[in-house]
């Protein structure tokens, strides 16, 4: 249903609108809003024709800066309003904007099922690793041992990884951006706006308030080459100084390994499922984080039905009729 | 051959205006089946008629036990139907379990018809019984039918060369047969439908029909006493074609016809919950006339994807029981602010928490007037009777569409599953929903208002020019953008009661169902306490008293009568199936004479309960 008009047509600014930001200043949020701007601009996206679908949370203000048709909701629940609007109209361009706490903590249930489904949409978790508008208490993706005002001690629980949880779902499009690293988000976007189906996009975000910097070992500028993997399809999964190591296969284990001939390395298909899921449970410091498009293959996209009648042989009066009548005279 | 049996023995039958059967036996019995065959026939014998089917609340229980036992109970007559009655005048009980739980309905002196087959001493003993109530004294105060029916089918089919089981599957018709015999039902239609029902297995069709013959054979030879057969009289139903329609049926069909009323597609979004489901599962079934239905993960999911379709320009309704609604309330508060059309089903049963599912109440008035956070007023209507769910569901989409606001229906258990004769409803006479999208991009932002409903623009996406931000944040009255300005907050909230208030003007006065204008006692009802509170008050009007009865649809507002009319009784009793909460409302309204009469054991008022607390009251000196 991803429409394409003519690219010309309008520019990453004429998706402002007249509302001013309130993201704190240096938030990520601000580079995503920039990216997403930018390939609403290169898609040729009709303003009347998109949807952004918001919760609760810092991202989902979000809405409130695209000149599109947007609709900021309840906590967590932005699939199923979603999932709702393209039922009524399934023509429509649905972008869901949530984040760690609004779609895997108090809306968990609502992201496994829009992504089972398959419902055609695009779903961008901004991934802070804290609750942001309300002040830093840790979130479902905080590390073990997170330091917060509601875990002064620490956090005691293991946090979930947004990119296995989308797999672990039957998600068909997984990818991980970076806020700050602006090209490769915006292929990631366009990726998942050609995507039929629902496209999975985490973002790691600087929350700079609560959280700063705290994906820093491997975005950080010197660490990106030891520390970071970006994928691309059909190349070999090398990384490091000058690709010294890469990412092979242990088969004893069943599992990746990190090798330092990169003649031993795999090479990335974002059509298999079982490496997508290998790469997404890669984490420091033993392995890279694995950004980039992990998972990419359309399969059976929800029906939400026609809007149309799918046959004229019955009315609702014939629906009504149907059965045992009598008739008085 | 039937009509000339019936000339014979017309006779010896005892005129009667109306009689209760209760039809009882093992899940596995079809006792549904023959439930809604008798129903069937009766309409066709001209009788009015309202059946409800009583199922056991475990989905499958092992045979014989009590927890197993299916019960159906039909009114028929010669008058006006509107209860399922207060007792049976019939019984039959197919085992020793079904007798067992089924005896307290019947009335004393009543018939009771059981199946003597089944009643060997382990059956006996798993109904709870010690000793066989056919001959210990139990049924002292009943006239007893006691055939073998078991052996009786095996022999009406016995020329069929069936296995026993299948053979002695077919006693429930050979029962139906005896008791189509006792009323002068017509066999015909029954017969056709068996062998509809069975055209694939034609033996199968010829048994039951065989079977319904020979409990037809049975009665006409035990007949000689004359006290078992009876002429039930007729009444003139006005002229229509007809069908049988339970609460849930009929609730669908009229919200897809406000869908098509309204030139808007219908999405249903649902999560199943007894007694809701039947709602989602009629509309599930009309894919192909363009109704969509979903079922959401959750009842949180359900609400919030109805809200999503009218946000999108569609009909977006979510259906529910009460632990299901209190999930979704947070949601409807979004529905409130963000001004969204939305029709919320409650179809309510005994809570709270899980309660007693499958067992009828009226106990979420106060959910839906007051069970939300912030000032949230919805308007909320209640049906009164299964046929009455068509118009309501219609209402409540039309009130939801013209003014943009969520709208609860209010439904119950009994209602649900209740169901009854209907006169099927001219659809092109039915007025249309006029309500429009707003296209015009000059001068538009999502909070213009209709000056008349006070409705806000529903622009929908899809429209170019109009895109626009709406969410849960407070909106600024004149653009529609976030605010957090303190007058502002104070002039929405205002504009929003206001809105829910302006429906009143859609709303006819309200005028008694039976009685005066004004006088010493009315009765107010609201829901499906309707039948009950009618026949009560036609029963005690009968006698020569003056009381009145007023039945409410309309609960928010109220109609715009409604205090002046209630103002005009000395005395007003208000029957609810539940701990007062209509009667509390209206005496914070002025209406301080008003009294309640309440009752919360999961089943509907009977007649007689409602008689009797109007007669107590006009003895004791409300006169
Ligand atoms: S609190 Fe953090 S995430 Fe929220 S706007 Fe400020 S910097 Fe951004």
């Amino acid at each position: 249903m991803n429409e394409v008009v003519s690219p010309a047509a309008l520019k990453p600014a004429d998706y402002a609108t007249d509302q001013e930001v309130r993201w704190c200043p240096g938030c990520g949020d601000y580079a995503i809003l920039k990216a997403v701007k930018s390939v609403l601009a290169d898609i040729g996206a009709k303003r009347e024709n998109t949807v952004f679908v918001s919760g609760i949370g810092c991202s989902s203000r979000f809405p409130y800066y695209i000149d599109t048709y947007g609709f900021h909701t309840i906590h967590g629940r932005a699939p199923a309003f979603a999932t709702g609007m393209l039922l009524a109209n399934p023509d429509l361009d649905v972008w869901i904007v949530t984040g760690d706490g609004d779609g895997l903590s108090i809306g968990g249930n609502h992201l496994l099922h829009i992504l089972r489904r398959n419902v055609n949409c695009q779903i961008l978790l901004f991934n802070n690793e804290t609750y942001g508008l309300t002040k830093g208490q840790y979130s479902p993706t905080s590390r073990l041992a997170t330091r917060s005002p509601s875990s002064p001690g620490g956090s005691v629980d293991s946090p979930l990884d947004p990119a296995g949880f989308a797999l672990g779902c039957g998600a068909r499009f997984v990818a991980r951006g970076v806020d700050t690293q602006v090209k490769q988000l915006i292929e990631i976007l366009k990726a998942a706006y050609h995507h039929p189906g629902a496209a999975f996009v985490e973002i790691f975000q600087n929350c700079i308030v609560f959280n700063e910097d705290v994906f820093d070992d491997f975005v950080a500028r010197d660490a990106v080459a030891e520390h970071q993997i970006q994928l691309e399809n059909g190349e070999p999964l090398v990384f490091g100084e000058d690709g010294s190591k890469g990412i092979g296969f242990d088969p004893e284990a069943l599992d990746l390994v990190t090798v330092d001939d990169p003649a031993n390395a795999l090479t990335h298909r974002t059509d298999n499922r079982n490496l997508a899921a290998a790469l997404a449970r890669m984490a420091l410091p033993d392995f890279p984080m694995a950004t980039g498009i992990l998972y990419d293959n359309p399969g059976p996209i929800f029906d939400t039905g026609s809007g149309v009648k799918t046959s004229d042989e019955r009315s609702l009066k014939d629906v009504m009729r149907a059965g045992f009548t009598w008739s008085v005279d | 051959m039937n009509t000339l049996i019936r000339d014979n023995t017309r006779a010896a039958r005892k005129a009667v205006e109306t009689v209760v059967v209760r039809l009882a036996g093992d899940s596995g019995d079809g006792i549904q089946v023959i439930g809604g065959q008798l129903g069937l026939a009766s309409a066709l014998s001209e009788n009015d008629l309202e059946t409800f089917p009583d199922f056991p609340a475990e989905v499958r229980a092992p045979v014989g036990t009590t927890y197993g036992v299916s019960a159906y109970q039909i009114h028929f007559g010669g008058r006006r139907i509107k209860t399922i009655g207060d007792e049976a005048d019939m019984l039959v009980a197919l085992n020793p379990a079904a007798l067992k739980t089924n005896l307290e309905t019947l009335k004393r002196g009543g018939i009771v018809l059981v199946d003597a087959g089944t009643f060997a001493q382990r059956n006996i003993e798993r109904a709870g019984y010690t000793t066989s109530p056919l001959d210990d004294g139990t049924l002292d105060d009943y006239q007893v039918m006691a055939p073998d029916i078991s052996k009786l089918t095996q022999e009406s089919v016995a020329d069929l060369s069936l296995g026993k089981k299948d053979s002695l599957r077919c006693k429930n018709f050979w029962a139906l047969g005896f008791v189509y015999w006792m009323f002068g039902r017509d066999r015909a239609p029954t017969k056709q439908w068996l062998e509809q029902k069975f055209a694939a297995k034609p033996d199968i069709a010829k048994a039951n029909i065989a079977a319904l013959d020979g409990g037809h054979t049975y009665g006409e030879a035990v007949e000689a006493s004359g006290e078992t057969a009876f002429s039930v009289q007729k009444l003139e139903m006005a002229p229509g074609l007809y069908r049988s329609v339970s609460g849930s049926e009929a609730l669908a069909w009229g919200l897809a016809a406000a869908a098509e009323l309204s030139g808007r597609d219908l999405v249903f979004a649902s999560y199943p919950i007894t007694p809701a489901s039947p709602i989602l599962h009629t509309l599930a079934r009309l894919k192909d006339i363009g109704v969509k239905t979903f079922q959401a993960e959750d009842e949180i999911a359900a609400i919030c994807a109805a809200i999503g379709v009218a946000y999108a320009g569609g009909l977006g309704v979510t259906s529910s029981s009460g632990p299901g609604i209190a999930l979704k309330l947070e949601a409807m508060g979004l529905a409130v602010a963000a001004e969204l059309p939305l029709v919320i089903v409650n179809t309510q049963r005994a809570g709270p928490s899980t309660g007693m599912p499958t067992k009828t109440e009226q106990s979420d008035l106060n959910q839906a007037l007051f069970g939300r956070h912030g000032e949230s007023p919805i308007p909320v209507l209640a049906a009164h009777s299964p046929s009455d769910c068509f118009e309501t569901a219609i209402e409540a989409a039309r009130i939801a569409l013209t003014h943009m606001t969520p709208v609860m229906l209010l439904s119950d258990g009994f209602i649900a599953n209740a169901s009854g004769p209907w006169a099927l409803p001219d659809l092109d006479a039915i007025p249309r929903i006029e309500t429009k999208h707003h296209t015009e991009p000059e001068g538009f932002h999502p909070y213009l208002r209709d000056p008349e409903t006070l409705a806000r623009a529903w622009a929908v996406p899809g429209t170019p020019g109009c895109e626009h931000r709406i969410g849960g944040i407070e909106k600024d009255f004149a653009s529609g953008h976030i605010s957090y300005d303190p007058e502002n907050h104070q002039k929405m909230t205002d504009v929003r009661a206001e809105k829910v208030e302006r429906v009143a003007r859609l709303i006819p006065p309200l005028e008694p169902d039976q009685g005066e204008a004004s006088g010493d006692f009315a009765i107010v009802g609201w829901g499906s306490t309707y039948g009950p509170i009618s026949r009560a008050v036609t029963n005690i009007r009968a006698k020569g008293h003056k009381v009145s009865h007023i039945h409410l649809r309309h609960l928010k507002p109220f109609a715009p009568n409604q205090a002046e009319l209630l103002a005009g009784y000395r005395n007003i009793l208000v029957a609810e199936m539940n701990a007062g909460q209509l009667v509390r409302l209206l005496r914070a309204e002025g209406c301080t004479n008003a009294e309640g009469l309440n009752k919360v054991t999961g089943r509907p008022f009977k007649v007689s309960e409602v008689e009797d607390a109007i007669l107590a009251r006009l003895e004791t000196g409300h006169e």
